[in-house]
């Protein structure tokens, strides 16, 4: 799920390089004010985790391969606008240093995996979540959090590929960039996550989740952010560690 | 450091000696890359052409370990493994010092 360069036409990526931009620097806003410097260990594992869950290529036997990109976990322990940073970074130096994605693509890559990918893992968490302390709530919203946020991430890449026989085509007709329409790139990349790839994104979401919640659960920012509701949980969890 | 957090780097140290099953997974089960991410000669057997703006804007950038490894797609699967180890240690090595640094420059609450 990394574009590399030459599959998105400009009319394509200079904009998304501005989503990115744009999301980044309220991100950056919002990491001053809500984080303290004990956070910033937990920012570089952050990153240096998500990083290393996307080498993990997953085959679907005779098929492509994908992976996990660790944002669902990373929006629930960090909070989505610290997640959108993290993963940024990680998706930066994936592209200069190791050729992941291109460089043309990044500003889109990014908008893809690290601000479309947390936004909607964060959301589904608190959706099925609710008012709940209940433990079946809670996992079933970790993994769902990181099924969906995966899942769409993808869909949202499938149509940007897609929309690019539309944007642009030569004098010929042949298409300048991705070539392969809607009907196509959709499909493709929503079955294969839908089927494979977002499983295992929320295998890894709720077995790290419930790590945290077990070890660490005042760091669990999605079960911080609101105190009061959460209150129990924290010293529940407490108590068991 | 604290204790946990000790634990939480030595996890993500397994998983970096871990990172190979992320080559040799594919290549038991006979798995290509991923979707939308060929190169322009996998386009040109797919497609009988290579789109035009593509093959402009494809080679812009020469990444100095391109896919994690030494020796390019044709290396054996030994060289792979060891790649993926030295760049798993790199790529978390540049990723929590960037971002340390953004980090420490933004994020001035000692508390």
């Amino acid at each position: 799920m990394h574009i590399p360069d030459g599959y998105l036409s400009p009319q394509t990526y200079v904009p998304l390089y501005g989503a990115s931009f744009v999301c980044w620097s309220v991100a950056l806003r919002r990491m001053k004010k809500e984080l303290s410097t004990k956070h910033i260990p937990y920012l570089a594992m952050a990153a240096a985790f998500s990083f290393l869950i996307m080498m993990f290529n997953v085959p679907i036997p005779g098929g492509t391969t994908g992976h996990a990109v660790g944002a669902g976990i990373i929006a629930i322990l960090l909070g989505p606008w610290t997640a959108v940073i993290a993963i940024s970074v990680s998706l930066i130096i994936q592209a200069i240093v190791f050729g992941d994605g291109g460089i043309t693509a990044l500003g889109a890559n990014c908008f893809n995996m690290a601000v479309v990918m947390p936004f909607v893992s964060y959301w589904v968490f608190n959706l099925i979540r609710g008012n709940s302390m209940g433990h079946a709530r809670l996992y079933s919203g970790a993994f769902l959090s990181g099924y969906v946020g995966l899942s769409v991430a993808e869909i949202v890449t499938g149509f940007e590929f897609g929309l690019q026989p539309l944007i642009a085509s030569g004098p010929d007709g042949r298409p300048l960039y991705a070539p392969y329409p809607l009907s196509v790139a959709v499909p493709a990349m929503a079955l294969e996550h839908l089927f494979l790839f977002g499983i295992v994104e929320g295998v890894v979401t709720v077995l790290l989740f419930k790590y945290f919640v077990k070890h660490e659960p005042g760091l669990v920012y999605a079960l911080t952010v609101n105190p009061v509701r959460n209150s129990n949980i924290i010293s529940n969890g407490t108590k068991e560690a | 450091m604290t204790k946990s957090q000790k634990k939480l780097w030595i996890g993500l140290f397994i998983l970096t000696l871990l990172t190979p099953l992320g080559v040799i997974l594919p290549e038991k089960f006979k798995a290509s890359g991923s979707w939308g991410e060929w190169g322009p000669e996998e386009l040109e057997k797919l497609l009988g052409y290579v789109p035009e703006g593509l093959k402009r804007l494809a080679d812009l950038w020469k990444a100095p370990i391109s896919d994690y490894t030494f020796g390019g797609e044709n290396a054996t699967l030994a060289v792979k493994v060891i790649s993926y180890i030295a760049s798993g240690i790199l790529g978390v090595l540049a990723a929590g010092l960037l971002i340390y640094v953004i980090s420490r420059l933004i994020v001035r609450n000692e508390k």
